[in-house]
């Protein structure tokens, strides 16, 4: 029983992702079955749409940064949060961590009506890089946060003890021990930004990201085979990002001589 | 040991408040060069902070830290005359044996040759030679002990300081390293200060130990005289086992519970005490006599309670006549003649000089 309920699941799981690649390669232009015949035409439209290349250097224009700003945020406030006392940190950390159960679509248009009511800005890329940022940092931090956690102060003193600076005890045992955590929020961070949809859609102006770019391809049928390569080509990024971030993540421990509690896959 | 006019280090009137916590109160301190001292108390006396003051880690609200006829009070922890050995060790998981050992001397004139050269004597020194290019990771216990004593002293610091440094071996370990940390002292010559709990510790280790509570020195002596002379009952309590018992004086004669008068001979000091007069004795300074011995004037009738046999020695719990709480008597055990049984008739006697006051 347990077996049947655990089959059904993972079928109802991958099945829709299994069916990508089937109509990607798939000749006619209607997304059901019977299959027509082999095509790669839909590829070579991936490849050939300018407007779709726009979308994606977009995309990953906007999530390189959000990821960037979001570590660099994330590790000055988990650092604060697991080594000093303050007052005020409870609130602070709270507020930081707000955006992870705030609806996007309030996020989105509370940062529509400021951007552009109160501030006076254009919408751009830059306006959307600073929403991401919001949402990305509670991740940042609650992986950052067990990093810190996982850090032995004494490490820092000892360093201190011997002879290093604050900077150079941070760049020679804080970091390197942190990292697998700096890696794998990057990787998050990317990662929800480059998929993210509602403040995309509200903030971007004329530049739209890959995903408001492929919603607008919903309203052409004919055009929802090259969203099926598209999405192909998506899924083999992804299963080759989370190769790389749980290869480092194991890596990372294997130095630290950790024992192996979970990850990714 | 070796001390000159001039302490190595000299600590004056620090005060240390966490918050509204007293953590120092009153720290007054000169420890000499080359001598093997120790921070003894019970958790939370204050011992951990005092060392890490020493060290730079933490700043005082009030007084002096001066090492070697400076002022540090002041200075970073990197820049004094310190090394530390944390009670976690705190061996850098991510590099290597020899590199946690050299990770200090970055920063020190030098060609990497000669770096090298450093590393390896100092791996040698603590028995390690040859482990320098193991993954720290995979050290035992005492192994990172070890690296961690490396690392310090290849700097060539003028004070050693060692946070509860054996609290994490277990017991061999931890017997076989108080040898070595003896041994190691010896060679390098430099100073070490050592923070512990385990009074047993301290009194092996120490050329002297600072005893402290809630904050305060109680008391400053080389080990012999902190056991046979504590200055108050806190220190006799906690410096080894001590029997009390209650003790009345009048007309400068001492009266104590289950002993009866006692002979001026027999008080060896008095001590101070925040309580009703007791008298102390230590439980080798007494024996049960076997029959046909005597010992005019200093005999004490009991019964014997509990028998704790530790093959050399054989611990008795006598309950003397008059007394409620038993006493306790630790004997050497000789050839021949058998280890007494619960329940037994026992004749005490103790030596001139056993008895400390408390008054």
């Amino acid at each position: 029983m347990l077996r049947a309920y655990t089959l059904a699941f993972l079928v109802f799981l991958y099945a829709p992702i299994a069916l990508l690649p089937i109509f990607a390669f798939n000749s006619g232009t209607v997304i059901a079955f019977p299959l027509d015949g082999f095509t790669t035409r839909w590829f070579s439209a991936v490849f050939s749409n300018r407007e779709l290349h726009a979308a994606l250097g977009n995309s990953l224009f906007v999530a390189v940064l959000s990821a960037v700003l979001s570590v660099l945020l994330g590790l000055a406030a988990a650092r604060a949060n697991i080594r000093y006392r303050f007052r005020g940190k409870t609130a602070a950390m709270g507020l930081i961590m707000i955006p992870l159960v705030l609806p996007e679509i309030i996020v989105a248009t509370s940062l529509l009506v400021v951007i552009v009511r109160f501030l006076n800005l254009p919408l751009s890329l830059w306006s959307l890089i600073a929403a991401h940022v919001l949402i990305c940092v509670p991740f940042a931090v609650a992986i950052l946060n067990a990093s810190f956690q996982a850090l032995d102060p004494a490490l820092e003193e000892a360093a201190i003890d011997l002879g290093e600076t604050r900077a150079s005890t941070f760049r020679r045992v804080t970091l390197p021990l942190v990292m697998p955590g700096i890696v794998a929020s990057l990787l998050i961070s990317f990662t929800i930004s480059l998929d993210e949809f509602i403040i995309a859609f509200f903030l971007t102006g004329s530049d739209v990201t890959l995903p408001v770019y492929i919603w607008s391809l919903l309203r052409f049928p004919k055009q929802l085979p090259i969203i099926m390569a598209l999405g192909t080509l998506l899924v083999l990024a992804s299963v080759l990002i989370l190769t790389i971030a749980e290869w480092m993540r194991r890596r990372g421990l294997a130095r630290a001589g950790k024992n192996d509690s979970g990850g990714f896959l | 040991m070796s001390r000159d006019n001039d302490p190595l280090i000299r600590l004056g009137g620090l005060e240390k408040y966490f918050g509204d916590y007293h953590a120092l109160r009153g720290i007054d301190l000169d420890i000499g060069a080359g001598e093997f001292f120790s921070l003894l108390g019970p958790s939370g006396c204050g011992k951990t902070t005092l060392l890490r003051v020493i060290a730079g880690f933490e700043g005082v609200d009030a007084g002096t830290v001066a090492i070697g006829g400076r002022d540090m009070t002041r200075v970073s922890p990197n820049r004094r005359p310190t090394n530390m050995v944390f009670q976690s060790y705190a061996i850098f998981p991510h590099l290597s044996v020899g590199r946690n050992v050299g990770f200090g001397l970055r920063k020190v004139s030098g060609d990497a040759a000669e770096k090298r050269k450093r590393v390896d004597e100092a791996l040698e020194m603590v028995g390690l030679a040859g482990y320098g290019d193991r993954a720290a990771h995979a050290l035992s216990g005492g192994q990172r002990q070890r690296v961690a004593l490396a690392r310090a002293l290849v700097l060539r610091p003028k004070v050693l300081l060692l946070d509860e440094p054996l609290s994490a071996l277990d017991k061999k370990m931890r017997e076989q390293m108080q040898v070595e940390l003896i041994r190691l002292q010896r060679q390098v010559g430099i100073t070490f200060i050592l923070v512990t709990h385990d009074q047993e510790e301290a009194l092996v280790m120490s050329d002297r130990i600072a005893v402290m509570f809630e904050g305060s020195i109680a008391q400053v002596a080389e080990a012999e005289a902190l056991y046979r002379r504590p200055i108050d009952r806190r220190v006799a309590e906690f410096i080894g086992v001590m029997n009390f018992l209650p003790a009345s004086i009048s007309d400068g004669v001492v009266e104590v519970a289950g002993l009866g008068k006692i002979v001026a001979d027999d008080l060896q000091s008095t001590a101070a005490t925040n309580g009703a007069p007791v008298a102390g004795f230590r439980p080798e300074t007494a024996t049960i006599l076997f029959p046909g011995q005597d010992a005019p004037g200093r005999i004490a009738e009991g019964r014997i309670a509990e028998v704790v046999y530790y093959g050399d020695m054989t611990y008795y719990d006598v309950r003397l006549d008059g007394c409620d709480k038993p006493v306790r008597i630790s004997m050497r055990n000789v050839f021949g003649r058998p280890v007494l049984e619960i329940g037994a008739q026992a004749r005490l006697s103790w030596s001139p000089g056993a008895v400390t006051l408390f008054c």
